[in-house]
């Protein structure tokens, strides 16, 4: 490690105030910062003592979500290989085939490395025009502003891309990004500013824009464009579980995640196991978490209890809810961003609560939309600092009265 | 031309834009901006009642008795708003079928009322009928930007001809289909307000409170 301090501390002075790359000063501080603890120091007290910043609460945050993206490159191979085998075709024939076959790896769906490889071929470019779409914007506003890059922007580019079809079109991937980052953060003054989760809005935007390509029938299009698939919570959506049953897909296999939908939602193990990673450390509030589950069950079991000869939806228990689509990715990746979730501890019962329940009910009431994880935890985002308003109201006018 | 007149009637085109300075006439400009050619009958009917009621309510503004000058004025208001639907109905009937209770709803936009109140009662007549027509002209450059962006990027077209090819007609285009929907004026509204105000900073306005904040370098 030695000559890479020797390399920095030699370039260093030069995007100092006064210096040849003075405008890139902020490019330099990332790298330096991101293998070294800063060398600056506070002068004015209050210190706070604490091993963990920003940069390694965010890092966190990106290690949980590795399982996540695993099982997501696995799934996504599998099925593509599973398309391709029922078609009975020989390779896809795209680029991704001809690499392939140029490794000598095969598309047998059983094959682990092999589904894995095909589906990090999907993966790959998606989070690649992430990182640089989004990147460069990141870099031009913390340049004009004098602030600092972080690393919330490498969690925000893995949730973002993860919420994608596998087959989205790279051009609607950097705008997407770029709408998020910019209207949704920037806007507002940057990290740790926005009242909205920027890789949401971002999918919201593709969602509101290119509907065909992001919902409906055809969201999940595996290599050969012949074949479309709707997921198995739009098939619940018209015939309830039956329908999903009668494709064969059981509840455990919605839990482990061979099944169809967007890269990173199908597996709700692989969001439990980096749920448990990061609310462990204390990055993300088990309040909330919890919350979203009471507000799930709550209304799942309200809806069931109403009951609906018309829409197999209100049958639907809440276990299938919650393997179904998104809400496990949602619930623990989404909902817990500490930026726009409620700050209050009963604040965060609340707010998770909100998210659970109006996902339910778009989900199951809202024919036009399958999936309402997504809206359920930007529309829970805009009342987060009205729910924390009434939270500290309520503290203050107790206290008041304790002390008549 | 004198001066006075010039500033009347220039003035609200940049320098004080009833939309991005004022923000008003918020809600029309979200609603009829879907597509180009409805946009620009809307612009025409405020652009005739802000000139004629501003003209009228300075005429009689000597004789005006101040406890009831509001209701006076949205009679006037109102009175022009009914001639010039039933002008649209008569003469565009495709168009103002398109936008609805919209040019109705000219009566309550608050750029109308706002300057008869602020300008036409204390001005002569023929700088307040100037004022009218400038700022019917400002809210029409807001609108005329906004609408043009929404159906050049949401279905490919301007004034219903093709620009950009769609992809479902063989072209290269995927209309963005969230330009279609009223929450995109939103955004594309507050894109120009920030445009404008980076290129004219005293538009800027003062923060209400500022959080104290210090920049990195200045920490160190």
């Amino acid at each position: 490690m030695r000559p890479l301090r020797r390399l920095l501390d030699k370039v260093g002075p030069h995007f100092e105030k006064g210096g040849r790359f003075e405008s890139y000063q902020a490019l330099y501080e990332m790298v330096d910062t991101l293998f070294y603890s800063p060398s600056d120091v506070s002068r004015h007290a209050p210190h706070v003592r604490d091993a963990i910043d920003l940069k390694r609460v965010m890092g966190l945050v990106v290690i949980g979500v590795l399982p996540c993206a695993v099982v997501a490159m696995w799934n996504t191979g599998y099925q593509a290989n599973l398309a391709i085998e029922a078609l009975g075709l020989s390779a896809p024939a795209d680029w991704r085939g001809a690499l392939m076959e140029a490794l000598a790896i095969g598309h047998d769906p059983n094959s682990i490395v092999g589904a894995t490889f095909h589906g990090m071929l999907y993966f790959a470019p998606i989070y690649l025009v992430t990182l640089l779409a989004g990147g460069v914007w990141e870099i031009l506003f913390a340049g004009i502003r004098n602030h600092e890059i972080n690393e919330g922007f490498f969690v925000t580019s893995i949730l973002y891309a993860l919420t994608l079809p596998a087959t989205t079109p790279l051009w609607q991937v950097a705008l997407g990004i770029s709408f998020g980052v910019v209207m949704a953060k920037e806007v507002f003054g940057g990290t740790g500013k926005n009242f909205m989760n920027p890789a949401l809005v971002g999918r919201a935007f593709l969602y509101f824009a290119y509907p065909i390509e992001m919902s409906g029938e055809a969201v999940w299009t595996p290599p050969i464009d012949v074949v479309t698939g709707a997921t198995p919570l739009a098939i619940g959506a018209e015939r309830g579980v039956a329908g999903i049953l009668e494709q064969g897909v059981t509840w455990m296999d919605a839990f482990l995640g061979p099944i169809q939908g967007s890269i990173g939602e199908t597996s709700a193990l692989a969001c439990l196991i980096g749920g448990a990673l990061i609310v462990y450390t204390g990055v993300a509030s088990w309040r909330i978490i919890a919350g979203v589950m009471l507000g799930l069950v709550t209304t799942t079991v309200l809806f069931n209890v109403i009951g609906s000869d018309t829409n197999p939806m209100f049958a639907m228990p809440w276990y299938w809810h919650l393997v179904l689509g998104g809400f496990a990715f949602g619930m623990i990746f989404m909902a817990t961003d500490p930026v726009t979730a409620c700050v209050t501890n009963p604040g965060r019962w609340i707010f998770g609560f909100l998210v659970g329940l109006i996902t339910v009910v778009i989900r199951v009431v809202n024919i036009a939309f399958p999936e309402g994880i997504m809206l359920a935890i930007l529309f829970a985002n805009i009342f987060a600092p009205t729910i924390d308003h009434f939270v500290m109201r309520a503290n203050i006018s107790r206290r008041l009265r304790r002390n008549v | 031309m004198s001066s006075a007149a010039k500033r009347a009637l220039l003035d609200p085109v940049v320098d004080n834009n009833p939309v991005t300075l004022h923000v008003l006439g918020i809600c029309s400009a979200l609603a009829v901006t879907t597509s180009l050619l409805p946009s620009l009958y809307m612009c025409l009917a405020l652009t005739v009642v802000a000139a004629l009621a501003n003209a009228a309510v300075s005429t009689i503004r000597h004789v005006l008795p101040s406890s009831i000058r509001i209701i006076v004025q949205m009679t006037i208001i109102a009175s022009l708003v009914i001639v010039v639907d039933e002008s649209l109905q008569a003469f565009a009937f495709e168009t103002s079928r398109e936008l609805s209770v919209f040019v109705g709803l000219i009566i309550t936009n608050c750029i109308v009322l706002g300057r008869t109140e602020s300008f036409a009662s204390k001005n002569p007549v023929g700088l307040s009928f100037l004022d009218g027509i400038g700022n019917g002209l400002g809210y029409s450059v807001i609108l005329i930007l906004v609408a043009s962006t929404r159906e050049l990027l949401g279905a490919g077209t301007l004034l219903g001809y093709t620009i950009l090819p769609n992809v479902a007609d063989g072209g290269w285009y995927s209309p963005n289909g969230m330009m279609l929907l009223p929450p995109s004026a939103f955004f594309i509204i507050g894109l120009i307000i920030w445009a404008v105000r980076s290129w004219k900073v005293e538009q800027v306005e003062k923060p209400g409170f500022r959080i104290h904040e210090v920049h990195r370098t200045e920490a160190l």
